[in-house]
């Protein structure tokens, strides 16, 4: 198999799948939709791992692959291709994507099996599917955006795939909007980037220009370009101002939830900068920018989770959370330990929104977690599965989550390079990064007690119907758990195991950032054990305010300060805000250029006005013109008259 | 053009342009009852007519240049007057005359139930109108293209007036005498430029020859009166409330004949007419026309936003897509300008279609307020699918046609940069007179606008015309979803038919040019290069390939070898100095891009300023440092 054929495999397979379930959507039985979305994936995931190890067998410094397929735009100066281009990074991308959403996919038809727009759902999800793998794949920038709007599209396609429910579909509207205004700066980016790159945005050669025309470079022009694509990653992967969408976007279905909202799509802006890092290099400012902008949300969304009661919502909010830990990585210039993030992040939340949606589906469609409880006697493998992704999530030692984390952390703490205007930044990012840690580990295990342990608080007819899900749903549980686990052994900092970062190593390197340590490695240690206690602390509260004397507590709390509460409960109110100050403006700006710019000042007046101008005119010099004899000759007696006498003066 | 030149060959233009006409003269004999022959004659009419014009696309050759020099028609007309029938094609009318005759038997089929009176007159008016659509654009003569152009506006005047809405006579009195209004300034605009050259010619090429001898004030008069019928037409802020009633008042067919070929007339104008014949005026202009097509742009999506009926709100939608290809033909860079043209094809097909669709909404339930519908999607999903291709062919969505039209507007308004000719072979004294008011502030000190500000105002245009790419998901999407999505409320709307076979030979074709036109648009690219490239190198000759290196010192050598000697070396070819501009030394760069020269100013003066290279050194603070490692550990 050829390298070109096979990348395109890669990304083709599940195009097929999409274009098929969507083209005979309804006329194939149900059996067939699934096999057809569920092989594309998994072929495509296989051949993945083809590539993966084709990858591998070749000499470190030459780990790429290109697969080039046609000219798409040339213009100008401009040339774009739809081409492949698998490296380390990128391979470890399409390993996860097709991997985690194979997965997905397997659960879907378990979880999907009820609904009638079956051949809808699939066709979307492959559709999902085909445009990430393209977002990674892509080999320019373009084909990148081709990717990251097409996967934008399927977020508000399955966001809003229950379409009937306002709210959902507005959910979805919401979402590609608020993408859409990172997309805006993304675009702008491009645009300037076009201007320096001669019209080139191959991710190779941009990564030789930027290393050799360091010199030409407008310093300023780099920074706004690496800024814009940032505010667009800040929209793709819900930061700190854009985050808003993710929260709402739980009303799509749970397995969309799980592949598109936490293991895959959001984490794109992520795999952006990674891929960018040589120009973010020449722009270390705004990587500072970028490490506290992730140091906030981390620390913001996690506070929001604390309070939630929706399943869901508390899940998204941990992502939002934990995007935020990623972008404090890169921020840090710490690629690996975000990609490395990334991947446990992938494992452990898709683990745990399938859980949820294992969950819900149990429970007809409930949600609050209040009304839940005891459900580890009824659905064991749910309940284990889910307890071993929250103990990844919340850090335990030996989980998955526990060592990218860390090694987030340790970063964050030590890690200090030119963008920086004082070595304290890292050391306070450390510390809010702890803070939300303490967060997470208390709001994860909040969650896992209030569902999972104690008595059912639900209604009691839906006491008996609860059951554990049927295999198809199970399996992937099972096996996201696992990876929760053993995810984490690719890369030990203080055991010197450094399996990622040898294999990320080369796409990092040419044309890096300049990082100092500036601690020294008896610190990773003092980092650790803080980490450690940290989350037992989280999990210690959790234990005493929802399991253990203090159950009264939280109730106790909520009266005692019932509008702080109110205020984190709505989440900061940031959604009005934004509703009052960008909706309002721009409406009372739509209302205004409407009803007086346009219908009174220009088509009024100024139309109407010269028409009615002209009228008036013609009727005044209509009068002079009666037919009246003798006042013609009056006229022209008067003027004769005045004509003769100026003359004669 | 010497007009012994012109091969013999097949008259293929005059026979596409004069088919649709043909049919109608042979309709005027079929009996007004026979709805069905009439239907089916006109219908085979465009189908054939289509079909003529793909002859015109295998024909072209994409490697020739020349203003619509290709598969031209000759004969001599009005001799006295020198008035030539003349019909040419190039690489920018093709896709415009292809656009035509392709939705030719789209109209036809979308209303061939809609029309319940006079359908006889109706189809007849549409058959004329494609005539005169066709002639505008492959007419080489300007007093050809002036009577097309008229020609166009009569049967849209009736198609409005008899088969429109309720508010029709009103909209279309309002449209034909605003056009009119426009067309009446182009026609002095033409006549002077006939009567200026001594009243030899009104054939395209000799003019643009000719054109060099107008002084600027000159130039840019006559800019302004063509400029005012083609703005009209666009239509361009702030002469566009006549779109709205137009568009919402007209029958679906034209609407889609409104949308998807009339009004490309006005930009098509612009880029056939005033780009080639009063270069220098579009250059000085072109930031006025930036600012107002870029704030049609925002202005036309806000109003968009708010509009109760579907139709209206489409309307609107015209305004700031039309907008984009303004900024694009304002921009001049080859990717803008490639862009635009592809734009309006685009639009063409997506607004067109929208206008289908929405006809298709009306002819069942009678109202097209968006608060009547809701939740359609349940009900007829083949039409909620097609509906969303072009929503998001419409909103630019990667992949799809809009998209690569967009950006490349963006993209290449951002390469634009400028400076006006006029100042260094023109009479400088004109010129400088007339840009007095701005010297100062907009142009640089010597008259010419400097890079710098173009740079600026390109880059802000840029900047605010992708604010377009935003506002367009909001208003198509909050359409979309409250049209499409929702409960399914109102019986009527339980009642409605999904697309039927009719309709999917509607549908079909728009969808598969969306994705076409998205993910292969080389194709069209393609054939419009060498015309393009063309155009903006005659209008900007600074702008040329892309550099063969990028080392400054190589660059420098360049250019000074490409000087005309006369200039002292010094001289800043891009910003020439006063010495040259008085002695009328041309300054022309041949081979060099204008972003590598800015990046030559830009590395030269970073030089100046022994600026450290950007792998900086680390601040104090964190020098105190143990270990220094490379990459991300």
């Amino acid at each position: 198999m050829s390298n070109t054929a096979l990348l395109s495999s890669i990304v083709l397979l599940p195009l097929l799948g999409a274009l098929i379930n969507g083209l005979f959507a309804g006329r194939l039985p149900r059996r067939v939709v699934e096999v057809i979305a569920c092989s594309t994936v998994i072929v495509s995931f296989l051949f993945s791992l083809k590539a993966f190890l084709q990858l591998m067998a070749l000499p470190v410094g030459a780990r790429e692959i290109h697969a080039h397929l046609y000219n798409w735009v040339a213009v100008g100066n401009f040339r774009f291709d739809v081409a492949f281009y698998l490296d380390p990074l990128s391979s470890m991308m399409s390993l996860i994507i097709t991997g985690v959403g194979g997965l997905i996919h397997v659960y879907s038809a378990g979880y999907m099996s009820h609904d009638p727009s079956y051949g809808r759902y699939f066709s979307y999800l492959n559709l999902f599917t085909f445009s990430m793998l393209s977002l990674v794949l892509g080999n320019n920038i373009l084909l990148m955006f081709l990717g990251w709007e097409g996967v934008g599209l399927c977020s508000y396609l399955l966001i809003g795939f229950w379409f009937t429910d306002v709210q959902k579909a507005k959910a979805g509207k919401k979402a590609f909007i608020v993408n859409r205004i990172g997309d805006l700066a993304f675009i702008v980016g491009v645009g300037l980037l076009l201007g320096l790159a001669d019209g080139n945005l191959d991710f190779t050669y941009l990564r030789k220009v930027t290393a050799l025309r360091t010199l030409y470079l407008d310093p300023m022009m780099v920074k706004g370009i690496c800024l814009a694509f940032f505010i667009g990653a800040t929209g793709k992967s819900a930061q700190i101002p854009l985050y808003v969408w993710l929260p709402d976007a739980m009303a799509g279905p749970t397995p969309v939830s799980a592949l598109i909202h936490a293991a895959t799509m959001v984490t794109a802006g992520i795999y952006m900068i990674a891929r960018l890092n040589f120009m973010y290099a020449l722009a270390p400012e705004v990587l500072t920018l970028i490490a506290g902008v992730g140091a906030a949300t981390a620390l913001f969304a996690a506070t929001i989770g604390i309070v939630q009661r929706d399943i869901k919502k508390v899940l998204a909010y941990s992502t939002v959370s934990q995007l935020g830990y990623m972008f404090l990585a890169v921020g840090m210039g710490a690629y690996t330990a975000a990609m490395f993030h990334l991947m446990t992040h992938a494992f452990f939340k898709a683990c745990l929104f399938l859980g949820s949606g294992s969950v819900i589906h149990s429970l007809h469609g409930e949600q609050d977690i209040i009304k839940m409880g005891g459900l580890r006697k009824k659905m064991p493998v749910t309940a284990l599965t889910f307890l071993t992704a929250t103990m990844a999530i919340s850090g335990v030692p030996l989980f998955a989550g526990f060592f990218s984390k860390d090694e987030i952390l340790w970063k964050a703490f030590t890690n200090a390079h030119a963008g920086m205007t004082t070595v304290y930044w890292g050391k306070i990012f450390f510390v809010v990064g702890l803070i939300a840690a303490l967060c997470t580990a208390f709001y994860m295990f909040r969650l896992y007690f209030l569902t999972f342990e104690g008595e059912y608080r639900g209604p009691k007819e839906t006491e008996k119907t609860i059951h554990e899900s049927p295999v198809s749903m199970t399996l992937a549980l099972v096996v996201l758990a696992f990876l929760s686990v053993v995810g984490g052994y690719v890369q030990i900092g203080f055991a010197h195991v450094h399996l990622l970062e040898d294999w990320l190593a080369p796409v990092f390197a040419v044309g890096s950032l300049n990082v100092v340590e500036t601690m020294g490695h008896s610190w990773e240690y003092a980092t650790m054990a803080m980490s450690v206690a940290i989350a037992g602390v989280g999990i210690g509260a959790a234990y005493y305010l929802y399991m253990g004397a203090g159950t009264k507590i939280p109730a106790r709390m909520m009266e005692a300060a019932p509008r702080l509460y109110n205020f984190v409960w709505n989440k900061y109110k940031i959604d009005e805000l934004y509703q009052v100050v960008f909706v309002g403006t721009y409406r009372s700006f739509a209302h205004f250029s409407h009803r007086f710019a346009d219908a009174f000042v220009i088509d009024f007046l100024g139309v109407r006005g010269t028409g009615a101008l002209a009228q008036g005119i013609g009727r005044v010099i209509g009068r002079l013109q009666n037919g009246d004899v003798q006042r013609y000759l009056v006229v022209f007696v008067v003027g004769l008259t005045l004509i003769l006498y100026l003359w004669l003066q | 053009m010497g007009l012994e030149q012109i091969p013999s060959h097949f008259p293929i233009l005059t026979l596409v342009t004069f088919l649709p006409l043909a049919g109608a003269l042979a309709m005027l004999v079929i009996p007004k009852a026979n709805e069905g022959v009439l239907k089916g004659f006109a219908l085979g009419t465009t189908t054939l007519t289509f079909v003529a014009s793909l002859f015109i696309l295998r024909k072209f050759d994409p490697s020739l240049g020349g203003i619509q020099a290709q598969l031209a028609d000759y004969a001599s007309w009005l001799k006295f007057f020198q008035i030539r029938y003349f019909l040419g094609i190039d690489g920018i009318s093709l896709w415009l005359v292809m656009l035509t005759t392709f939705l030719g038997p789209i109209v036809i089929l979308s209303s061939y139930t809609a029309i319940k009176q006079r359908l006889k007159e109706f189809l007849i008016a549409l058959l004329v109108l494609q005539t005169g659509m066709l002639g505008a654009f492959t007419a080489l003569d300007l007093f050809l293209f002036y009577i097309f152009w008229e020609l166009m506006l009569i049967p849209m005047y009736l198609l409005i007036g008899i088969w429109g809405g309720k508010d029709r006579i009103y909209a279309t009195v309002k449209f034909f005498i605003y056009t009119m209004a426009g067309s009446v300034l182009m026609l002095v605009g033409i006549l002077y430029l006939y009567v200026k050259f001594g009243g030899e010619t009104f054939l395209l090429p000799d003019l643009i020859k000719k054109a060099g001898e107008l002084s600027v004030v000159e130039q840019t008069w006559l800019f302004i009166g063509f400029g005012i019928a083609f703005a009209i037409k666009v239509p361009l802020f702030p002469f566009h409330t006549w779109l709205p009633d137009a568009h919402t008042e007209a029958p679906t067919a034209g609407s889609v004949v409104l949308a998807g070929v009339l009004l490309k007339l006005g930009t098509y104008g612009f880029v056939r007419f005033g780009m080639p014949l009063f270069p220098d005026a579009l250059r000085m202009l072109a930031p006025v026309i930036m600012a107002l097509s870029v704030w049609g742009i925002i202005y036309g999506a806000a109003i968009s936003w708010v509009q109760k009926d579907v139709k209206r709100l489409v309307a609107y939608s015209s305004v700031s897509h039309l907008g984009f290809v303004m900024v694009g033909v304002a921009a001049m860079t080859e990717e803008a300008l490639t862009g635009a043209i592809l734009q309006m094809v685009n639009h063409g097909i997506c607004t067109g279609g929208l206008f289908i669709a929405i006809g298709f909404l009306y002819e069942q339930r009678h109202t097209r307020l968006i608060e009547d519908f809701g939740g359609l999607a349940k009900q007829i999903p083949k039409f909620a699918v097609f509906l969303m291709i072009l929503t998001l062919g419409s909103i630019g969505l990667p992949g799809t046609n809009g998209f690569i039209g967009e950006f490349l507007i963006i993209a290449g308004t951002f390469q634009g940069t400028f400076t006006p000719r006029a100042p260094v072979i023109g009479r400088p004294g004109d010129f400088v007179d007339m840009a007095q008011p701005f010297a100062h502030g907009l142009f640089g000190s010597d008259g010419g606008m400097s890079v710098f500000t173009f740079k600026i105002i390109s880059g802000v245009a840029g900047g605010l015309a992708a604010l377009g790419v935003l506002l367009g998901a909001i208003y198509m999407l909050s359409m979309y979803r409250r049209v499409m999505f929702g409960p399914l409320r109102s019986r009527a709307n339980r009642e409605l038919r999904d697309l039927n076979l009719r309709d999917m030979f509607v549908a079909v074709p728009l969808v598969l040019l969306v994705f076409w036109i998205g993910l292969y648009p080389n194709f069209f690219i393609g054939k419009m290069r060498k015309s393009v490239s063309e155009l903006t190198e005659y209008v900007r000759p600074e702008v040329r390939r892309r550099a063969d290196s990028l080392d400054p010192g190589l660059l420098r050598r360049t250019l000074c070898a490409d000087l005309s000697g006369k200039c002292p070396a010094e001289c800043n070819p891009v910003n020439p100095s006063k010495a040259c501009i008085k002695k009328g030394i041309k300054h022309r760069v041949p081979r060099v891009t204008m972003r590598t020269l800015h990046m030559m100013v830009d590395a030269e003066r970073s030089h100046r300023r022994i600026r450290l290279p950007l792998r900086l050194e680390l601040p104090k603070a964190l020098r105190t440092t143990r270990t220094t490692r490379k990459g991300g550990k």
